[in-house]
């Protein structure tokens, strides 16, 4: 699979986010290596909303390669965006998850209700299979 | 109360400690024993899990238990050997009852954004009690047994 082409690559400094968007997508890196206390969440949660916010039919992809730990309320942040993802009619995968980490999706069943691709580049050919 | 009897140590064997109720002031006593437990020999992975389990506690603990009042204080109590960790988190709240949590792997709450972090916690230890008021939580994990050699 060859990497994604970014007809528009934005690289936007934040304390948290790493994005980049293309005409198609945008993707999302973890700047963190734990999502883990609350405050950092808020923030992160704050970021992403302000990013997804009124873009219908957004298709995001959130990379956790740098993410080597995460708490419940990470992932009742992500289970929000992804449920603010559907009503915009948009589309959210996650990517590069560490084994440890995506036990706890397993252990929780998120692995059930989240996309989950071992690459970014799975993620985004994932997009136009729906 | 006291150490479960379960759970296999003496209560002079605790080490404890008082922080102020706030999150990052919860991070001291897990980095106090993730080093006891690096010390001691335990392999990340089971690292990683206490760690999740025990930042679930103080979670617990600073939000729920002390309402995020920060004139309030979160009691830690902890215990590490080459065997087994155990750590006692306990709030100033009114506690709770754990078995009236739903459970968030059920088919109808698998969309509900709360209530991961208990069974998280469950998860990720060997063994979790309360006490009767629901305000102090005691969570004990053994080091897994060394894989058999195949012969």
């Amino acid at each position: 699979m060859r990497p994604p082409e970014w007809s528009c690559t934005m690289e936007q400094p934040s304390s948290h986010l790493k994005i980049r968007r293309s005409d198609d997508f945008s993707l999302v890196e973890f700047a963190d290596r734990k999502i883990l206390e609350e405050l950092s969440i808020q923030e992160i949660e704050e970021e992403l909303t302000r990013l997804v916010e009124g873009q219908m039919g957004l298709k995001l992809v959130l990379n956790f390669k740098n993410v080597d730990h995460l708490s419940s309320a990470a992932l009742s942040m992500l289970l929000k965006l992804n449920r603010r993802l559907e009503e915009q009619n948009g589309q959210l995968k996650l990517s590069d998850i560490n084994r440890q980490i995506f036990e706890v999706f397993k252990i929780t069943r998120l692995n059930r209700i989240f996309q989950i691709h071992d690459t970014v580049e799975d993620a985004i050919a994932g997009f136009g299979r729906v | 109360m006291t150490v479960p009897p379960e759970f296999g140590i003496r209560e002079s064997d605790l080490t404890e400690m008082v922080v102020p109720s706030n999150l990052r002031s919860a991070k001291e006593p897990e980095r106090r024993i993730v080093r006891a437990m690096v010390r001691n020999g335990y392999d990340p992975e089971t690292t990683f899990g206490l760690k999740l389990a025990l930042e679930e506690a103080m979670t617990n603990a600073v939000k729920h238990g002390n309402c995020n009042d920060p004139s309030k204080s979160v009691v830690v109590r902890y215990y590490v050997d080459p065997r087994r960790v155990v750590v006692m988190v306990r709030d100033e709240g009114c506690g709770f009852c754990p078995e009236n949590v739903p459970d968030p792997t059920a088919e109808e709450n698998l969309e509900r954004p709360n209530g991961r972090g208990i069974m998280l916690m469950h998860s990720y230890t060997t063994r979790v009690c309360y006490n009767r008021t629901g305000n102090e939580v005691w969570m004990l994990k053994e080091k897994s047994p060394p894989p058999q050699p195949t012969r």
